[in-house]
């Protein structure tokens, strides 16, 4: 019993530090609707400056002083994230600043690995909290107990702050409609940017209070961005004491986890996720998103329109060019095209799903990777013909997507967004720890093509055919009914069911198709590498997809295989360099707010300025 | 006071105003009045910002609001009051207030929380209530007091009969000649003639996204074919 209670109290304590990085992502989500990625990276930031000053000021009141100035240095880092790179997105389509925040991610890494090297830092003990007491006499370290003293001080003056001041009035009120909040004379920028600079500052604080438990490492920004997410859904977007109960849950949960389950401790959250939003789809203490609630009036859609023959023509000729690829191009040059179409494959089918059906994945790589990984453990375990494990990616994608679209169709919006990454979360920990099946990290290797297509040019054209292929399935698709009755679900639900249109179960057929499309890509992928690893299961797999997705414009056709096509190169060019991170992240950046459209719908409208103006001319 | 000229708005590809002008004088009021989608509620959203015309001039006490962000013509002295309301319906009446709250401005009424009370004595018995607990009419009172509360020079208000109790419409009637009696600049639109006629100096009428008339009531009681025309009573 008093062991049990010793752990419980083990677990309050890790909650402090993931308590305050949840609700500041929450403050910023509910005011900016903002997904901020990047809010790990705060985190590591939080913990890298605060170890610093903690090496810097002496004492009691220097490791006190140092959390505190960790949080104001880190809110500062924020309000110039969110002036320099958020602010001239605003206007841009909704989630499109996520990608802004994956860019900041990127930066952050990088910088932190120019600033504070490769190698992790242990964090310093809190002075005169170094041993343990004893309570029923198991020993509890003294910072555990001081950390869950401090959270609930900081949950009430975070309380405090929303409901009793201006500022949070404010803040409320943004919260539903803020153009509203504008039209009565409130500015609404340095509301975003103090907001930001709030939410970051709490990171901050989290990552230098959690160092005498832990310490820095340039892993945590994703290590953490999982849980929180998690414990934002689980409390409810946008709800502080939301925000509290699930830290609590989770790290208790956690830490019980370890003792008794040690190999579940990553599935486990995303399980209790699962089980609270099927229960309760806004969340334990969050309410039902209504959609246009906030003000904000979209441009209507222009519909996306089949090519007229100069596109189609275009189209032909491209494909002619691959075609003829191999007569005169270089080995390595026919690899970089099969990735280039693994991933243009991939990233169309999430275009498919996001764009026409708009529904945002966040976790689009549980179907790649779980393609990859059907096929790979069908040869791996059984032996199975490559042809055969190969068809069975797209099938077992398909019906995993089957699966997971049942639990996540029901929800709408960023909450369909995070089940989705949760659940691909969940497949990753599965392949990540169910280590006598999936071989865990160690993956899956000597997984090569049947001997008659072993060859770099026979499996390009292999790569070719079912990729391209794919990829016109879903243009197909889009050009059929069914892709109209899942665009009418997209732009009006309601009048579409009126119209006798069964939105969800379209969507729900989409959302199957998308996957199988991702589990073909995955597919192509496993046997042109010979080998498949977690990492293709990873949250930062699906961002790659969405980046691309929205780099290559979510509102035109050709915008994921565009999108695909500029990152496989750029990404080709830019790995060679050592800080390539930095870089890439300053391209999405710039890409993001020089071309607000994606690059397909800015060169689209770039191209009619020039017609038009021709026509001025004549 | 305000001085719209030759404005044109769309949505999207949509044109909603035509070349539309008009004037507001200090301490009138003026309806602006007109068939459903004749452009009212758009003729409010240019002057405030929320909506910006693609051509044409905004003018308020001799400063150029094209292009300027809502809370700085808010902050101009342009108080709007939106034809759905917006309230914040998670918020209490008191928190709804405190958003509308800006200094005071030395060109217009300066209004307390108390005088507002006064003018509407059902917010005060329900100022702990949140928002989404109140009836419409006092919802609507609720957008108009939480405008005030920025006190404004020049009131927009859009459609402040619609959808309300007809005992409700005579209680706003007399707020708004209350309004002008301490002196504030007011410009509401409005479908409905008779209550128009009852609280407004002048009439414009648009249809169509085009003025079609400008005049007193006088003159507009003299052309029945235009009340005929545009005006569906």
């Amino acid at each position: 019993m008093a062991f049990f209670f010793a752990q419980f109290l083990t677990g309050l304590a890790n909650a402090a530090a993931l308590f305050l990085v949840a609700s500041g992502l929450s403050l910023i989500f509910g005011v900016t609707r903002i997904v901020n990625f990047a809010h790990g990276s705060f985190y590591m930031l939080g913990a890298f400056i605060g170890v610093v000053l903690m090496d810097l000021l002496p004492g009691h009141v220097g490791f006190w002083g140092a959390i505190l100035l960790t949080g104001l240095a880190v809110g500062l880092i924020g309000a110039l994230v969110e002036m320099v790179v958020l602010r001239p997105i605003y206007r841009a389509p909704e989630l499109f600043q996520l990608v802004a925040t994956f860019g900041v991610i990127l930066v952050i890494q990088d910088l932190a690995l120019m600033i504070w090297g490769a190698e992790d830092r242990l964090g310093p003990r809190a002075p005169g909290l170094r041993g343990v007491w004893r309570i029923f006499g198991e020993p509890v370290p003294k910072y555990d107990i001081v950390l869950i003293a401090i959270t609930p001080v900081i949950l009430f003056a975070l309380w405090y702050l929303i409901a009793r001041t201006r500022l949070g009035v404010l803040v409320r009120a943004a919260t539903q409609d803020r153009e509203m909040v504008g039209a009565l004379g409130v500015n609404q920028a340095w509301l975003f940017t103090g907001v930001f600079a709030l939410g970051s500052a709490l990171a901050g604080l989290g990552g230098a209070l959690q160092l005498p438990k832990g310490g820095a490492d340039l892993l945590m920004d994703f290590n953490i961005i999982g849980a929180v997410f998690v414990v934002v859904v689980i409390g409810g977007m946008g709800s502080l004491p939301g925000a509290f109960i699930a830290s609590v849950l989770i790290s208790v949960l956690n830490v019980f986890g370890v003792t008794y389950l040690p190999q579940s401790t990553l599935v486990l959250m995303y399980v209790v996720m699962a089980v609270v939003l099927i229960v309760r789809p806004y969340g334990l203490l969050g309410r039902e998103e209504v959609a246009g609630e906030h003000g904000q009036v979209g441009a209507p859609e222009t519909p996306i329109r089949p090519y007229g023959p100069k596109g189609m023509a275009l189209v032909a000729v491209l494909l002619a060019l691959l075609a003829l690829l191999p007569v005169f191009a270089e080995p390595f040059v026919l690899t970089l095209v099969v990735d280039m179409v693994v991933f243009a494959l991939f990233a169309a089918s999430l275009h498919f799903i996001l764009g026409s059906g708009g529904l945002v994945s966040f976790g689009h790589a549980a179907f790649f990777g779980g393609g990859a990984y059907a096929a790979a453990l069908l040869v791996y375990h059984t032996g199975t013909p490559m042809e055969l494990a190969f068809l069975f990616a797209p099938l077992a994608a398909g019906l995993l997507a089957l699966g997971i679209g049942w639990f996540c169709i029901r929800l709408t919006g960023v909450y369909f967004a995070m089940l989705t990454l949760a659940f691909s979360q969940l497949v990753w920990s599965l392949a990540f720890q169910w280590r006598s099946v999936t071989r865990g990290d160690d993956g899956l290797v000597n997984i090569w093509p049947a001997e008659w297509l072993s060859g770099d040019i026979t499996y390009y054209y292999f790569a070719l055919a079912f990729g391209i292929g794919g990829i016109l399935v879903l243009r197909h698709v889009i050009h059929a009914p069914f892709g109209y009755a899942l665009r009418a679900g997209r732009d009006s639900p309601r009048q579409a069911e009126a119209t006798g249109i069964d939105v969800k179960r379209v969507q729900f057929a989409a959302f199957a198709l998308a996957g199988a499309m991702a589990g073909l890509a995955g597919g192509i992928f496993v046997f042109s590498k010979g080998s498949v690893f977690p990492t293709e299961l990873e949250i930062a797999k699906s961002f790659d997809a969405l980046i691309v997705v929205f780099l290559g414009g979510v509102k035109t056709l050709a915008g994921g295989v565009v999108g695909a096509g500029f990152m496989t190169v750029v990404e080709d060019w830019l790995v060679r360099l050592e800080y390539w991170r930095l870089l890439l992240g300053l391209v999405i950046i710039a890409v993001v707010i020089l071309m607000p459209e994606g690059i397909v719908g800015t060169l689209r409208t770039l191209w009619r300025r020039i017609r038009h103006s021709d026509e001025e001319a004549v | 006071m305000l001085s719209v000229e030759r404005i044109h708005s769309y949505y999207g590809k949509a044109h909603i105003l035509n070349d539309l002008s008009f004037e507001v004088r200090r301490g009138e009021v003026v309806a602006l009045l007109g068939r459903n989608g004749a452009g009212k509620s758009t003729t409010m959203k240019s002057v405030m910002q929320l909506l910006r015309p693609r051509q044409g001039q905004v003018t308020f006490q001799g400063r150029d609001l094209v292009g300027e962000p809502a809370f700085r013509v808010a902050k101009c002295g342009i108080g709007y009051v939106p034809e759905d309301r917006r309230i914040f319906t998670d918020l209490t009446v008191l928190e709804n207030l405190e958003v509308g709250r800006q200094p005071r401005r030395e060109d217009a009424p300066f209004w307390t929380q108390e005088q507002l009370f006064e003018i509407f004595p059902n917010l005060y018995e329900r100022r702990a209530n949140r928002g989404k607990h109140m009836s419409g009419g006092e919802q609507q009172m609720l957008t108009i007091a939480r405008t005030l509360m920025g006190n404004p020079a020049l009131l927009l208000l859009d459609e402040p009969s619609e959808g309300i109790a007809p005992v409700i419409v005579e209680q706003m009637a007399e707020t708004i000649k209350t309004l002008k009696e301490e002196g504030l600049t007011v410009m509401i639109s409005e479908q409905n003639l008779h209550f128009a006629r009852a609280v407004a100096d002048r009439a414009i009428i648009i249809e169509g996204g085009e003025k079609k008339f400008d005049g007193s009531f006088a003159e507009l009681e003299a052309h029945p074919e235009i009340r005929d025309a545009y005006l569906s009573v």
